[in-house]
């Protein structure tokens, strides 16, 4: 008479399905359809989306890239470490390198500007979170993955690693301002 | 011949000897990486709690590695395997196939997991259990893994083998029960799983022999994930085979449709493999189709199949309680429900949290674009901790406290405590979760050592509630870890002092056949029960408030990330 008893009648997909069960059935379906089409819906008319564009890339090359980069728009140093504060021009290109423990190099940004904003890694893999507003990406060497991105408010934001990269891991943190026009 | 099966007096079960033999041993061997585990898990939780930080940072990485391998893979695996041969042997009344075997499968486990925990205990392979490459842990982490794979396997081709025994000798009557459908569900799964464990970890283990120059670290995620997810899959078929079985033990409850529940079991064994996907929603190069497809519209028939379960598993239990009696109104079959019986309680706490936590926080996080806002936050490990620790572990508990007086003949050490076990146990690991979910929403990033970044050239400081979050989840690890050293005194008092009943009689006579119920054929014997046609009201409105529950967090979570950057 249970579940660890084999069911009554051999074929058991005969047995008559209980209302409750075809009622419940047929309200999870739909929401799970729900569920499904809100993903597409979110890309027609959504504007936070992550198109899939990225390019295979040799890290070495990805890391010449950066200083080519870092060299051309730098505006100033932070830190006791010089870090360059690179202010690239609107609607450029913008390359951040991931690496142990940094990232390099910090960003000014102009809000309601749209950057192609490139992020990869020079050694082992690390996440791409932008704090406080918490977007998060996975960033793996070999890989330099295109966003489109749009900040949206002026501010200071902080660029924390949120995948776990060795012992200073907690260290590897950066900034991206974000400044009016 | 050596008399080989014995019929157990107060449960009705027949056990083959070589059988049972092999399930207590799979079994001890997993309370025994609970209690390791778990005291690995404590040590991290005090030192996420930022005014204790109990360990240096090299030890923390050191101890969350050994926590996530023990605890996910070790601890939960042996379990399965000694579920696998219960539901098999145990259930369907008939001998075990290969038992020596079963001893290799046992050994290979057992060295698999001592290599690997002591590639972690050295320290050269403080790698996370997801060993992400490029970055090395030392080979014998992998090779370790390798090993307690086969043994794993092999168990499971056991499993295989004895329900084709069964079949032969025709143990049993007409189909194979519920449960063991149930399991058979998550050995398919374990297969798939394994194999995937196999192709990335053999070549991940050669490279770090120096024998491959290079894996790429996409493929390998993609691969890996196979196993990380799919794994964890094998947990939910399993567990809820758990929940049929305790609602039949307890309640004497019945499906209330065999072919309802089945069917969402086959559910999972088609498309739930694919939804391990959603761990690359934030990852380089996969075109937005691939991820809609794998992680959406092929999960959400799997995640169909959880929520008929939800349903069908409670509503199993209302109508059995309403046909002893209990049929006043929507829960009075709730309110009469034996709730000091650790068994019962474990098994609907565990329902319930991983319904209600697990389940919505699992389906919203897995929405592609949803997964940008909390992708490697400490909401991840709060959804796992709901799934994994609430859901599987705490079913395996409450099945545990039943099985193994029954299986070591002795009575229940300590009761009065194991009482209290499931709900400590399950109220901490619930504010665990929360709290982590809450602070993965404020941006708190998971496997991170301190997150006040000292040392770091810059100044950053996540909001005071995630600090308050932080404190309060340790706080609630203390009380589920005080739930879980219940667990193991309870478990391991019973095996060694539990006061012995009858001692256990084999005899030579096979067992007889096992049969189904002579139920009418004709239909259900529901009619009468509940309300309106419907014989599990309260169960139905359960469940549509979990559905409510789960419409409005998905929208809330649509909202918050329509206010960030845009992107594209």
């Amino acid at each position: 008479m249970s579940a660890i008893q084999p069911p009554a009648r051999r074929v058991w997909w005969k047995q008559p399905v209980d209302r409750v069960e075809i009622v419940w059935i047929a309200i999870a379906l739909v929401w799970c359809l729900i569920m499904f089409f809100f993903m597409p819906y979110w890309h027609v008319y959504g504007e936070q989306n992550y198109s899939g564009e990225a390019y295979r890339v040799n890290p070495q090359d990805y890391v010449a890239k950066v200083n080519e980069f870092v060299e051309e728009y730098t505006v100033r140093h932070e830190t006791d470490r010089q870090v360059p504060v690179v202010r690239p021009p609107a609607g450029g290109d913008v390359y951040l390198l991931a690496r142990l423990w940094d990232w390099y190099p910090i960003l000014e940004l102009e809000a309601g500007e749209t950057y192609r904003f490139h992020v990869s890694s020079a050694d082992w893999q690390h996440g791409l979170s932008i704090q406080p507003i918490n977007i998060n990406f996975q960033v793996l060497p070999g890989y330099d993955m295109v966003l489109n991105v749009t900040p949206t408010e002026p501010g200071e934001y902080a660029v924390v690693c949120n995948e776990y990269c060795g012992i200073m891991h907690h260290t590897m943190m950066s900034r991206i301002y974000v400044v009016d026009n | 011949m050596q008399p080989q099966f014995r019929t157990c007096p107060e449960s009705g079960l027949v056990f083959h000897r070589p059988a049972e033999n092999l399930i207590k041993a799979n079994a001890v061997a997993a309370v025994v990486f609970l209690a390791v585990g778990g005291l690995l898990g404590l040590l991290v939780a005090l030192t996420r709690w930022p005014a204790v930080q109990i360990l240096n940072a090299q030890d923390f990485y050191t101890v969350l590695t050994g926590h996530g391998v023990v605890m996910l893979l070790v601890w939960i695996l042996f379990f399965e395997i000694a579920l696998l041969y219960f539901c098999s042997s145990v259930l369907l009344r008939c001998r075990i196939a290969t038992p020596r075997l079963g001893w290799v499968a046992f050994g290979l486990m057992i060295g698999g997991a001592a290599i690997t925990s002591w590639a972690i205990i050295a320290g050269s392979s403080s790698v996370m259990m997801t060993s992400y490459v490029p970055m090395p842990a030392a080979p014998g982490f992998y090779f370790g893994l390798i090993l307690f794979a086969v043994g794993a396997l092999i168990g499971v081709f056991m499993f295989f083998g004895t329900l084709v025994i069964a079949r032969d000798e025709k143990t049993y009557e007409g189909s194979i029960p519920l449960v063991t459908f149930g399991a058979l569900t998550a050995a398919i799964l374990a297969v798939f799983t394994i194999a995937c464990g196999a192709i990335i970890l053999i070549p991940t283990w050669l490279w770090s022999i120096g024998y491959i120059s290079e894996i790429d670290p996409l493929m390998y995620r993609l691969v890996w994930w196979g196993l990380g997810h799919t794994s964890q899959q094998i947990n939910v078929a399993a567990h809820v085979s758990v929940w049929y079985a305790v609602a039949a033990i307890v309640f004497g409850a019945r499906p209330m449709s065999e072919k309802v529940s089945r069917g969402a079991f086959f559910l999972y064994i088609l498309f739930i493999s694919v939804a391990s996907a959603h761990h690359l929603l934030g990852d380089p190069g996969l075109s937005t189709e691939w991820k809609i497809f794998n992680t959406s519209y092929v999960m959400y028939l799997a995640v169909l199949a959880s929520l008929v379960h939800g349903l069908t598993v409670p509503g199993s239990i209302e109508v059995a309680q309403r046909e002893k009696g209990h049929n006043r109104g929507l829960f009075e079959w709730l309110r009469k429900a034996p709730w000091g019986n650790p068994v019962f309680s474990g098994m609907f706490l565990s329902l319930v949290g991983f319904g209600f936590i697990g389940g919505i926080s699992g389906v919203v996080m897995g929405s592609e674009q949803i997964n940008f806002l909390i992708h490697n936050t400490i909401y991840v490990p709060g959804h796992f901790h709901a799934t994994v620790v609430l859901g599987t572990t705490l079913a395996f508990m409450a099945m545990s406290l039943w099985l193994v007086p029954v299986l070591f003949r002795r009575k229940l050490f300590m009761p009065g405590l194991a009482k209290w076990q499931p709900w400590l146990f399950g109220i901490g690991t619930a504010l665990q979760t929360f709290f982590m979910m809450g602070a993965g929403t404020l941006g708190v990033s998971r496997r991170h050592w301190d997150m006040a970044f000292t040392g770091s050239a810059f100044e950053w400081t996540y909001p005071g509630m995630a600090y308050t979050m932080m404190a309060l989840n340790g706080i609630s690890a203390v009380i589920a870890v005080l739930g879980g050293m219940i667990f193991v005194v309870v478990i391991v008092g019973t095996v060694l002092f539990g006061q012995k009943t009858s001692p256990a009689e084999y005899s030579s006579t096979r067992p007889g056949i096992l049969r189904g119920p002579a139920e009418s054929l004709s239909g259900h014997s529901h009619a009468g029960l509940g309300v309106k046609g419907f014989p599990a009201p309260g169960t139905f409105v359960l469940a549509m408030f979990l559905l409510l529950i789960f419409v409005v967090y998905f929208f809330i979570n649509y909202g918050y990330l329509a206010s960030v950057w845009r992107f594209s």
